[in-house]
């Protein structure tokens, strides 16, 4: 049967086997145990179809995690290989495979999903607003990008992962030489999730500057929301040049154009450029939330307020700007010639200026504080010295002529995990500790917390610093495998046991999670870390509408004021409140995208074209639809508020 | 004997761990000393810096910083230099951090204390922006002028003849063409030392990236454009030299073994080459060129006469060089090429 040859996996082997079974037996077990339990209409209601940015928020929160696992198992197996030299564990082609997908996992699928589960949740709770401005759009925002997300995990059981590496340059990811439709998947699932966080963009900048609390001048806004409204601001100007050149890479691959190719026309260094154009930006996508979630953290547990607000905003700022402006530090060595590998040198550097103050505001905001060491604080105070090790190994890495020689090493490897772990990695899961009990209601256990933070910390150390050593001795990335005599292998089995530190860390992480929903007390207050912000103003879980009376803002530190300087946050009574209604339109578009993203990725052209239609029908039907919308009446509002109060 | 010396460093940091933890204490304020615990933890942070430095400093075993040519040697310094200058900025967050956690905790600070409210000062924000840039000015300025340093001839090689290799790379060997030699090895490359050496790189395939650690830092192959890395080898030995941008299955095994030999040592060789070696023949390179690994080969003549590199008008990106048309003739086509070489440099 020729046409179901495609589907089959090129390289199988028993682990994928294992795990086609795997994934088919939960996928039963969901669906018994939805049908057993009678939970379908309670998924749709109130999961599936909702609006509700906290629930989309928390929605990403899942999705995050699941992929933290699929990325850590990734990393598990190529630290596994390479632990001892001449090691038969993967062949290179699966290792291609694992680095690739573990790559493209970790940043696309895990980091970005975290960062949007704290901006979802967050970001209207601190500027007292009642949702974000487009609240359908969220809706399907998360949807594309939790099937751009299903769609590449599936690529493994069915035609083959993407082997071309994370960036997957070509003319390698080209027809040529990447035959199978693993680069395909690559392509087409990243344009799907992109899409949806180009939208995301669009709806927080929206969202930010319109639907602040009255009397929050965007001076006043807490550190988190600035640094969201202008990582959001670096969404929107670099995403689009990812659709771009996704979009040119699909053409290349499925319909043979040459934006790419080395022959009539192309240029392979064009995509290299684009890919960073977009690329390099997406580090401060990342990692500018992930500021902001420590200045919180920082702020909170110094009983202190952030050292230096203005110079923290301009920091943002100036790194937003800058970061447009070093892309090609990513190929010094592509032969540019010295007077632009001086250029874009000196831009490197010079963004460590900006990050340099905000490491010194976190350090003064300590200063004559009050500190209490929490789990979210433990995170926080390890991100400083472990981000400042990866933070200065970038700025050798930015001195061009030295580049030569840590290009495409391990020394770039310990550098990026270096700063993405600590960076982000830390910032999620204070944020996710932080947070907790404004989402759920109960807080994580502080004592297996603090054991998970020290476990992770440590593990970070002992899993990357090696890496520095091993890269400077000429220890290239991406390499399956290495001989005995090149002497790497005591080195990378110290990085393999740092591995394994990490996944008992992130293991410690789900117990806790388990052991906090069994025992922790549920009766606990709105705020319950004595924390500064408007977030906290509000009861924990948070109703539907977040703030029963919209809050009125003095400072920026709306609920530390109320407290202390006894600042009235939420003056008259009760109205009725509008809310958006829940709709199924992004969900069910969404799977129509994953459909359509299937066929493309296989070449089925009647059911892609059958999938556009459906995309643009579900389009028109929004463009026809009349919803106004909902009231929440005064009764309803007295009946929760009432309720909540009385719980606490 | 390569394995023993990272194993002497690994116990160099265990070493160290232990007596830097003593010399931490040593340096901080008497009161502090009865506060153990809290030193502890973070007197280990700090001593992890020392170790860093330390261990680097016996890191000379390092592929990197054991350089074996002029370029190589620019590298090792800037990367000494800013590992140094890195370090202090490392001891200074270390170091404040350390601080502000001993004095400022909670356990330390009574009851009813509560922290003051402070802005920004504009004195300190001006020493954490200042003090930076002061450093990044240095670097750049290094950077700058390495960059420059490594993008031409070795200082000291200039009034030396370079020797062009044309090293290209195909999945997943490497080919180094000797125009003026009229030679062509498969997997090996010899070079004299106490010469420029003028690499020409470019693919056959996938994108990748020439590199021999010890002689200087990597550039990269490409299919539609000629890149050209200076390099030099001060000391005659064996170098490991390797692709080091990902290009597929064989990857991990896409190296080449360099040596580098006194001028009339490699005449000899040469010479041996031309009178031993067989022709390579277009339909012999194209076989070559088939996907796989091979083992060193050695060909008289070279494939740039039937195989043009993609310079020139053609290839569209080699920043003003002038159009080294190929003739089929296989020495006029490395004598063009050489020509157009010494006009451009």
């Amino acid at each position: 049967m020729d046409f179901f040859d495609r589907f089959a996996i090129p390289h199988p082997s028993l682990a994928i086997y294992a795990s086609m079974v795997a994934i088919v037996l939960t996928v039963i077990a969901i669906v018994v145990g939805l049908t057993y339990f009678k939970k379908w209409g309670y998924l749709w209601r109130e999961w599936l179809t909702t609006v509700d940015h906290k629930r989309i928020g928390i929605m990403y929160l899942i999705s995050a995690l699941l992929m933290l696992f699929r990325g850590g198992v990734d990393a598990l197996m190529m630290r596994a290989q390479l632990a001892v030299p001449e090691n038969t564990l993967l062949d290179a082609q699966h290792y291609n495979e694992v680095f690739t997908t573990h790559g493209v996992v970790m940043i696309l699928f895990m980091a970005m999903p975290f960062i949007m589960a704290l901006m979802n949740f967050v970001v209207p709770l601190q500027i007292g607003a009642r949702d974000v401005a487009f609240p359908r759009l969220n809706a399907l925002s998360f949807w594309l990008f939790f099937f751009g997300a299903m769609l590449f995990n599936i690529s493994f059981v069915v035609g083959g992962s993407p082997d071309a590496g994370w960036t997957s340059y070509f003319p390698l990811a080209g027809n040529e030489f990447s035959t199978s439709v693993g680069t395909n998947y690559y392509m087409i699932a990243i344009q799907i999730a992109g899409i949806g966080t180009l939208m995301t963009g669009i709806n927080f900048i929206t969202t930010i500057l319109k639907m602040r609390a009255p009397g929050m001048t965007l001076m006043k806004m807490p550190m988190f929301t600035w640094s969201s409204l202008i990582a959001n601001v670096i969404i929107v100007f670099a995403f689009p040049v990812l659709t771009v050149a996704l979009a040119m890479g699909t053409l290349d691959r499925l319909f043979g154009t040459h934006f790419f190719t080395t022959n009539n026309g192309g240029m392979d260094m064009l995509w290299a450029n684009l890919f960073w154009v977009w690329g390099h930006p997406e580090v401060y996508i990342l990692i500018l939330p992930a500021f902001g979630i420590y200045s919180e953290v920082i702020s909170t547990f110094a009983r202190r307020n952030l050292y230096g607000y203005k110079s923290m905003v301009a920091s943002m700022v100036i790194i937003s700007l800058l970061s447009f402006l070093v892309w090609v530090h990513h190929f010094f060595t592509m032969g540019q010639g010295a007077l632009t590998n001086s250029i874009f040198s000196i831009t490197t550097m010079a963004i460590a200026v900006p990050t340099g103050v905000k490491i010194f505001n976190w350090l003064f905001t300590l200063y004559k504080g009050k500190i209490e060491i929490t789990t979210p604080m433990l995170y926080a105070l390890l991100f400083i010295p472990l981000f400042t090790i990866g933070g200065v190994t970038g700025v050798m890495l930015g001195m061009s002529a030295a580049d030569y020689q840590y290009h495409n090493t391990m020394f770039l490897v310990a550098h990026f995990h270096m700063v993405i772990i600590p960076g982000v990695v830390f910032a999620m899961l204070a944020g996710l500790t932080y947070y907790w009990p404004k989402m759920f209601g109960f807080m994580l256990n502080e004592r297996i917390g603090k054991i998970t933070a020290w476990t992770i910390g440590i593990s970070t150390l002992v899993a990357f610093m090696p890496m520095f050593f091993t890269g400077l001795d000429g220890q290239a990335r991406r390499m399956y495998t290495y001989s005995e005599s090149t002497g790497f292998g005591p080195l990378n089995m110290v990085s393999f046991v740092g591995a394994i530190g990490l996944a008992i860390g992130f293991i410690l992480l789900v117990y806790n999670v388990y052991y906090s929903i069994r025992y922790a007390s549920r009766d606990i207050s709105a705020d319950p870390w004595d924390a500064r912000t408007l977030e906290w103003a509000t009861h924990s879980p948070v109703p539907e509408y977040n703030f029963a009376i919209v809050p009125h803002v003095k400072s920026e530190e709306a609920l530390w004021d109320a407290k202390k300087k006894r600042h009235i946050l939420f003056q008259g009574n009760y109205e009725k409140i509008h809310m958006p209604n829940n709709s199924g339109v992004p969900f069910i578009m969404g799977s129509i995208f994953f459909i359509w993203g299937f066929a493309l990725v296989f070449s089925l052209w009647p059911l892609a074209i059958i999938a556009t239609i459906g995309i643009l029908a579900c389009m028109a039907h929004r463009s026809m639809e009349i919803d106004h919308g909902r009231y929440i009446s005064v009764k309803e509002i007295e009946e929760t508020e009432t309720k909540l109060r009385g719980a606490k | 004997m390569f394995i023993r010396k990272k194993y002497y460093m690994i116990v160099m940091l265990a070493c160290d761990l232990y007596h830097l933890q003593k010399i931490v204490y040593m340096f901080l304020p008497s009161k502090n000393l009865e506060r153990g615990i809290d030193l502890k933890r973070f007197g280990a942070l700090l001593t992890l810096v020392f170790t860093i430095i330390t261990v680097l400093t016996g890191c000379e075993s390092l592929l990197v910083l054991d350089p074996k040519g002029p370029q190589a040697e620019v590298q090792a310094n800037d990367i000494k230099m800013s590992i140094y200058i890195m370090s202090f900025i490392v001891l200074v967050v270390f170091g404040l951090l350390a601080y502000m956690l001993i004095k400022y905790r909670a356990s330390k600070q009574g009851k009813d204390y509560e922290p003051p409210h402070i802005e920004g000062n504009i004195v300190v924000e001006a020493i954490c922006v200042g003090i930076p840039i002061l450093i990044v000015a240095f670097l750049s300025f290094m950077s700058v002028k390495s960059n420059y340093a490594v993008e031409s001839t070795p200082k000291g090689y200039e009034n030396k003849k370079p020797l062009v290799v044309y090293a290209t790379s195909s999945n997943w060997k490497w080919h180094f063409s000797y125009p003026e030699e009229n030679i062509e090895t498969v997997n090996y490359l010899y070079i004299p030392t106490n010469r420029p050496i003028e690499f020409k790189l470019y693919s056959h395939g996938p994108i990748t990236s020439f590199w021999i650690p010890q002689l200087g830092g990597q550039k990269y192959a490409m299919a539609d454009m000629v890149t050209t890395l200076h390099l030099a080898a001060d000391v005659p030995g064996e170098y490991m030299g390797r692709n080091a941008n990902f290009s597929g299955k064989g990857f991990a095994e896409n190296t080449f073994n360099v040596k580098a030999m006194p001028q009339d040592e490699f005449e000899d060789w040469v010479k041996e080459v031309k009178g031993t070696a067989k022709p390579l023949t277009e339909q012999k390179f194209n076989e070559l060129l088939e996907p796989g690994h091979l083992g060193q080969l050695t060909f008289t003549g070279t494939h740039l006469g039937f195989l043009p590199p993609p310079e020139g008008e053609n290839g569209g990106h080699n920043h003003g060089s002038h159009n080294a048309k190929m003739g089929t003739e296989k020495n006029e086509a490395s004598e063009s090429i050489l020509e157009s070489e010494h006009n451009h440099h």
